[in-house]
């Protein structure tokens, strides 16, 4: 089934729209889609997996693994992806620059066969089954999204574009990254460096509170008259607390500032400030603004977030999506329960989503999920801790399996070890998205 | 009964002609195994320097290994606190899957002179256990062939601080050795493929 004239303009104005209301002014604007068929699919079942990060890249992977007679075609805007795990270090001076954490993806259509289109996704059809993109319009039998985080500007009154560039806000590793680190550099010595953490859920829950860590490390050894504040609109530290408490305690307690409760609802950016629920106003040499987020754009666009208008409803066996028949969403976009927003949660979430979309495409029972989430944060130069837990379905819910899991030992007694193991997990996660 | 009951659900699958909500199987193999490979690389081939590789371990080897991770006997860091995620029978299925992977070689910097003398401390010292050159696992005696060199560096360091116990044969084997000698096993193990 082809789309008609009418019915694109119909989607491709509707979905823009949507974009619109969502984004007002993040990011480049959605550029048109093209209505041609650009890849006229064949006798062959297909899969399009929209994102090629943390979850797109293994989803596509695992299908053609698992079943070579399905095409898997992966949409990714950008012809490399940097990691946001591990970008927190190159702010802090630990990593040179950010070749490491860039992958690409020629090795996954050598290997595996993945065909990767180098397009922005501008609308999907789930009654037509078909996806538009800026370089036409593609069929799916299943689609399988993956596109990450988007800012929820409209609770962030001034923080556009321009804002940006003066007060980045790093939380899409590539640009902004390096942008921030630039900052810190340029900064004085006897400066403030101001932090805005957001609600949860958001995406990393403990990677705020590591940057701290990083940023600290970096004016201790560097510009040691400086210091950085934190204003986390949650209550108290989400994630490891204790133990982010105790590393700022031991290691930071002269630079480092947490004040929890403080939700920056407005920027001045000509001012380098923030502002707390339109009252407190603080100013910052440098101000890094980590703004309240919700699922990836395209996924708003795709009617695929419940009924909070953020996130993405899923059945937590298949991934598919509680709005939209043959549409899975996994990684920070969905909603998987117990299951943090984390980049090895996207990882795990897309290989029991493409073992399912793999078994339902063959007519044979679905698997139910087991998954596992490990992060870790570093503190100091050699010292990282770190949170792991496995995770099952009871009562059609994500929880984490009882009497399992945990962070690290308060003593720090395993934190050296811990940042070696680290630099492993950083690997092998990139190696499994890009080989 | 446990037979009966899982009869009866797969029974309730086929009516549901899998329609894939409620009504899924227990997870397989794979399901449990792949979700390792975030740290373990793809099948069990790791290339991150301080993870072991699991492809090709033999089955005991891996359970052996969930086993006293979880009971704490085996000391470490993340492992102990996920292995109190799976059952016996889970650990058997990992076992399974990662017993099935092909070998992973890998390509490292190792002291060839070391290697070498390696070699002959290997003949004479471990290879009753560790057979084929450590390339392959018999019973639980796991894989050690192509580990990477950090790897066996940080499990020898646990072994000689006493934290991780070593089987009898091996401590009265391993115990004799000097500094040097074990060091030399560790790039023989390493540079083999």
């Amino acid at each position: 089934m082809t789309l008609d004239r009418r019915s694109f303009i119909k989607l491709v104005g509707s979905a823009s729209g949507l974009a619109l209301a969502g984004c007002a002014t993040q990011g480049p604007a959605v550029s048109a889609g093209s209505a041609a068929d650009i890849m006229p699919k064949g006798s062959a079942r297909r899969v399009v997996v929209v994102g090629g990060g943390y979850g797109g890249a293994i989803a596509a992977k695992y299908v053609r693994m698992l079943d070579k007679s399905i095409e898997v075609v992966m949409i990714e805007r950008n012809d490399h992806f940097v990691s946001c795990p591990f970008s927190n270090l190159y702010i802090g001076g630990l990593i040179k620059d950010l070749d490491p954490l860039t992958i690409r993806y020629d090795k996954l259509t050598a290997n595996h066969g993945v065909k990767v289109l180098q397009a922005e996704v501008t609308a999907v059809d789930p009654a037509a089954k078909t996806v538009v993109t800026t370089k036409g319009t593609l069929k799916y039998d299943r689609l399988i999204m993956s596109p990450g985080i988007d800012f929820r500007l409209e609770e962030m009154k001034g923080y556009d574009a321009a804002a940006m560039d003066l007060m980045p806000h790093a939380w899409k590793a590539g640009p902004q990254t390096v942008l921030l680190r630039k900052q810190l550099e340029a900064m004085k010595d006897g400066g403030t460096v101001v932090m805005s953490v957001p609600l949860a859920p958001y995406r990393c829950p403990p990677g705020p509170y590591e940057r701290a860590n990083m940023i600290s490390l970096y004016l201790k050894q560097h510009k040691p008259k400086s210091k950085l504040i934190m204003l986390d609109a949650n209550p108290d530290v989400s994630s490891k607390g204790a133990l982010f408490k105790k590393g700022w305690k031991d290691n930071y307690a002269n630079i480092f500032e947490y004040r929890g409760a403080k939700k920056v609802t407005e920027v001045d950016a000509k001012n380098r400030s923030v502002i707390i629920e339109g009252i407190d106003e603080v100013k910052g040499d440098v101000v890094n603004v980590i703004p309240p987020q919700r699922a990836g754009r395209i996924a708003v666009a795709a009617g695929l977030v419940g009924d909070d208008k953020n996130w993405c409803p899923v059945n937590p066996t298949t991934f598919e999506s509680a709005k939209h028949k043959d549409i899975h969403v996994i990684g920070d976009a969905c909603i998987a329960g117990a299951m943090p927003k984390s980049g090895y949660s996207a990882n795990s979430e897309a290989k029991i989503c493409a073992q399912n979309v793999v078994a339902l495409m063959n007519g044979k029972p679905t698997t139910d999920m087991s998954g596992i989430n490990v992060c870790y944060s570093y503190v100091t130069a050699d010292q990282a801790i770190s949170v792991a837990a496995v995770y099952t379905v009871k009562d059609g819910k994500i929880v984490g399996v009882p009497n399992s899991g945990g962070v690290s030992p308060i003593d720090y007694s395993q934190a050296k070890s811990e940042a070696i193991y680290a630099h492993s997990w950083l690997k092998n996660i990139l190696t499994e998205m890009s080989t | 009964m446990k037979m009966k009951k899982s009869l009866v659900s797969w029974a309730l699958v086929a009516g549901c002609t899998f329609s894939g909500a409620a009504m899924a199987a227990p997870p397989t193999p794979e399901m449990l195994s792949y979700a390792c490979a975030g740290c373990h690389g793809t099948n069990g081939s790791s290339a991150g320097l301080s993870m072991p590789s699991l492809a090709s371990q033999s089955k005991s080897a891996i359970v052996d290994a969930m086993k006293k991770f979880k009971s704490g006997d085996r000391p470490s860091t993340v492992m102990g606190r996920l292995a109190k995620g799976y059952s016996d029978a889970d650990f058997d299925a990992m076992g399974n899957f990662y017993s099935k992977q092909k070998f992973h070689p890998t390509t490292q910097m190792v002291d060839a002179a070391k290697a070498k003398k390696g070699a002959d401390l290997e003949d004479a010292n471990c290879s009753r256990c560790h057979i084929d050159q450590g390339k392959d696992g018999k019973d639980d005696t796991p894989v050690m062939a192509s580990q990477w060199l950090d790897y066996l560096k940080m499990q020898a360091e646990l072994y000689d601080s006493g934290k991780r116990k070593m089987p009898k044969d091996m401590a009265d084997k391993w115990n004799k050795l000097s500094k040097e000698d074990r060091e030399a096993l560790l790039h023989f193990y390493a540079s083999q493929k």
